[in-house]
């Protein structure tokens, strides 16, 4: 589904990623671990598009096309979906109106009616239900006074309402307390499927206690040292990040 | 007033419809007694109208113009003005959509204007075929089962003198003001209602007759009476760009509800803003007030301003009667060169009163915003109350937004809340909607309407709709 080759990308005169690989397919649950600064959100935005990250070598090949060459909500359209690791605040603005844009948007791509109020909302209030959400949640203003758990978990929701083919979810488990993350967690495990690729891009291991990858990465300075299964994340857990450094310069 | 009376005159009104089709020559370019006495001939004025235009011309000869707004445009000549034009010959008009601007149709489809409305708009010579016989025919019978008498301005002075004696300049005196005096001098035409004591007017005015209403002219002059007790909600203007030959334009608005009564303004204008240079746009010189006479009498100002080059208007409210309401809410956006001056005034005399004021301020291109707005607080209104929220989006880097509160308290048992807040759309706003498959145009508009929900909410709902399409389209290009 997703092959990142040799993906170099700066933001302003930094260089972040240099020289990353990974290949995710369908079906599949992939960890990307590091420490601070090794360039684990710069991928997961270089995979929505945002262009204040400037991609300078490699290639994105997505369902075998080249990602890069479309803007975000082409992406997003195409079935890529990110959580945000700080879900931006929209004052005003309806978060049932935000979702319902996005999902329409979304169909009518796909050359889909769109759904209307009332289908949308008993869609919107069966996910919400799963999730453990107050139907409140809707008429809010987008992310607006939302607590940390909850911008997460409207994210889980927004995820959840698009059914993306591939979600990259970026540190959705930081600043959640105990039953956020486990509600989070589910929500995720809900959406595993033989047809979607889940990326979660994590600095603790605490999240994979409730969401088995298949695989683990770890990232050091904008590039992937070492892949293995999920007993990688238990041994980094274990040895911490300075023991993978050590191994990337050796 | 009889109501056999008020029956032959509701009825007559609708021969001509809204629209004068006086077709007489207009005047030179020009101004003096001689052009104020011709005007109020041609339109067959009691000599106390004569009279009031008169002396209004005397007293706007001592006066100067007002140089305090925060707006800047070249200086105007009064002398080369036409005070009295008239209205476009047919063989002048395009003779059909076909010889319209192309661009000026692809507005109207994307405000979805129904297309029977589009014509008149553009200025098609076409007879008032629209206005079916059917609408105007329920809409004469409702009106005149309760009594509300609903015309034009000039039908009003001569069919309604007493009335019009009785409350004209109460509210806007002659001289308050440069262009209120020069109205008040020379003006077109315009909007007279009154409804009777205890009734509650059984539609929104005007939503019919707005594309009739469009040729008043450049000196626009409304009058509405709400008597004790009664009720109405009155909408002016309209989405589509509307094609005016005039560059001036200077409207005074008179409102006046007495004990009980509630009075309900709605405005939706979007004059010429000229091109992405500013030229050649509408200045908009506007005096708009009301004035709660009676005890527990409500006036709300609700006004969308997109259009225009230049807004000079501040919709106000006089709460003289004890525990008496004001509000004003306000959506003003402005792109490429465009300027506006807006805000409010509310002046608390009676006990209790109460007024809430909402601006919502939108910039983009390199125009400018102002906010002005003055809450006074008379030494005799004990309880008074104030509740400001004043509130600014900047889209871009060139534009500006600026807020203007005065204050002037003599009571201390007042109570005044302001509150202001200046945003930007955030970079991070548009990418998060992006990244959700919602174009950054739509994002946009999505962003700010929700900025604007609270005043939309105040809007008849059929208005709201519009409005919302029309802020989409006075932004387009505003971003990327």
């Amino acid at each position: 589904m997703l092959e990142v080759i040799n993906l170099k990308s700066r933001v302003g005169d930094t260089e972040i990623l240099r020289g990353l690989s990974l290949s995710v397919n369908a079906g599949e649950v992939h960890a990307i671990m590091g420490p601070n600064g090794s360039g684990k959100s710069t991928l997961a935005q270089v995979i929505a598009g945002n262009d204040d990250y400037v991609v300078t070598g490699g290639e994105v090949i997505y369902k075998g096309n080249n990602l890069l060459d479309l803007k975000p909500e082409e992406r997003a359209r195409e079935g890529i979906f990110l959580g945000f690791q700080y879900p931006v605040e929209i004052p005003g603005v309806n978060n049932a109106y935000l979702l319902k844009a996005a999902v329409n948007a979304k169909r009518k791509h796909q050359g889909l009616g769109e759904v209307d109020a009332f289908e949308f909302l008993k869609l919107a209030r069966e996910k919400m239900a799963v999730l453990g959400m107050d139907p409140k949640f809707l008429n809010r203003g987008v992310n607006e006074g939302f607590s940390g758990g909850e911008k997460k978990r409207n994210e889980i929701l927004q995820m959840a309402m698009l059914e993306p083919s591939l979600a990259i979810l970026d540190e959705t488990d930081s600043g959640l307390d105990i039953d956020a993350l486990k509600a989070v967690a589910e929500g995720v495990n809900k959406l595993r499927h033989p047809d979607r690729a889940i990326v979660l891009v994590t600095h603790y291991q605490r999240m994979l206690d409730y969401v088995e990858p298949d695989f683990v990465h770890v990232l050091s300075e904008g590039k992937i040292v070492r892949s293995g299964d999920k007993t990688l994340a238990l041994e980094l857990e274990e040895k911490g990040y300075e023991w993978v450094r050590e191994a990337a310069n050796g | 007033m009889t109501s056999e009376n008020i029956e032959s005159l509701v009825n007559r009104r609708y021969e001509h419809g809204f629209v004068t089709d006086i077709a007489t020559e207009s005047l030179p370019p020009g101004l003096d007694e001689g052009v104020v006495r011709a005007i109020s001939a041609r339109k067959n004025e009691p000599e106390f109208m004569l009279e009031w235009r008169l002396q209004a011309y005397r007293q706007w000869l001592e006066m100067r113009e007002p140089k305090w707004a925060h707006v800047h445009y070249p200086p105007i000549d009064f002398n080369s003005i036409s005070y009295y034009a008239a209205p476009i010959s047919d063989d002048d008009r395009p003779k059909s959509l076909d010889e319209v601007d192309p661009k000026l149709l692809e507005t109207y489809e994307k405000l979805g204007i129904p297309l029977h409305e589009r014509a008149k708009l553009a200025g098609v010579a076409v007879d008032a075929v629209f206005d079916s016989v059917s609408v105007a025919t329920t809409f004469k019978e409702k009106l005149f089962e309760v009594g509300v008498i609903f015309c034009s301005f000039s039908e009003a002075v001569r069919e309604h003198s007493d009335l019009v004696q009785k409350y004209l300049g109460s509210v806007v005196p002659r001289r308050d003001n440069f262009y209120a005096a020069l109205n008040s001098a020379v003006f077109s035409d315009g909007s007279f209602v009154y409804i009777p004591k205890g009734v509650r007017c059984p539609m929104e005015l005007s939503t019919y007759f707005r594309i009739n209403a469009a040729n008043t002219g450049q000196f626009e002059r409304t009058l509405i009476i709400a008597d004790e007790g009664s009720h109405v909600s009155y909408l002016e203007g309209c989405t589509a760009p509307m094609r005016d030959e005039n560059q001036l334009h200077a409207a005074v608005v008179e409102l006046i509800a007495l004990e009980g009564a509630e009075i309900k303004y709605s405005t939706v204008q979007n004059w010429y803003p000229g091109d992405e240079n500013g030229v050649g746009g509408i200045y908009n010189f506007v005096t708009k007030r009301g004035d709660c006479r009676g005890d527990n009498s409500k006036i709300s100002w609700t006004q969308v301003e997109t259009g225009s080059a230049i807004t000079w208007k501040y919709p106000s409210c006089i709460l003289r009667g004890d525990n008496s309401v004001g509000e004003f809410y306000s959506v003003a956006v402005v792109n490429n060169m465009q300027q506006a001056d807006t805000g409010t005034k509310m002046i608390h005399i009676g006990a209790n009163t109460r007024s809430t004021i909402v601006s919502k301020g939108i910039s983009a291109g390199r125009a400018q915003n102002v906010y002005r707005g003055l809450v006074k607080v008379m030494p005799q209104a004990h309880g008074a109350r104030n509740h400001t929220q004043c509130d600014s989006l900047l889209i871009g880097k060139e534009c500006g937004a600026h807020t203007f509160p005065y204050m002037e308290i003599k009571n201390p048992s007042a109570k005044i809340e302001h509150e202001a807040t200046t945003s930007k759309i955030s970079a991070d706003q548009l990418f998060y909607c992006r990244q959700r498959g919602i174009s950054e145009e739509d994002a946009v508009n999505l962003i700010v309407n929700g900025f604007c929900r609270e005043v939309f909410k105040e809007l008849p709902m059929e208005f709201a709709v519009e409005a919302q399409a029309l802020l989409n389209v006075s932004l387009e290009g505003a971003v990327g």
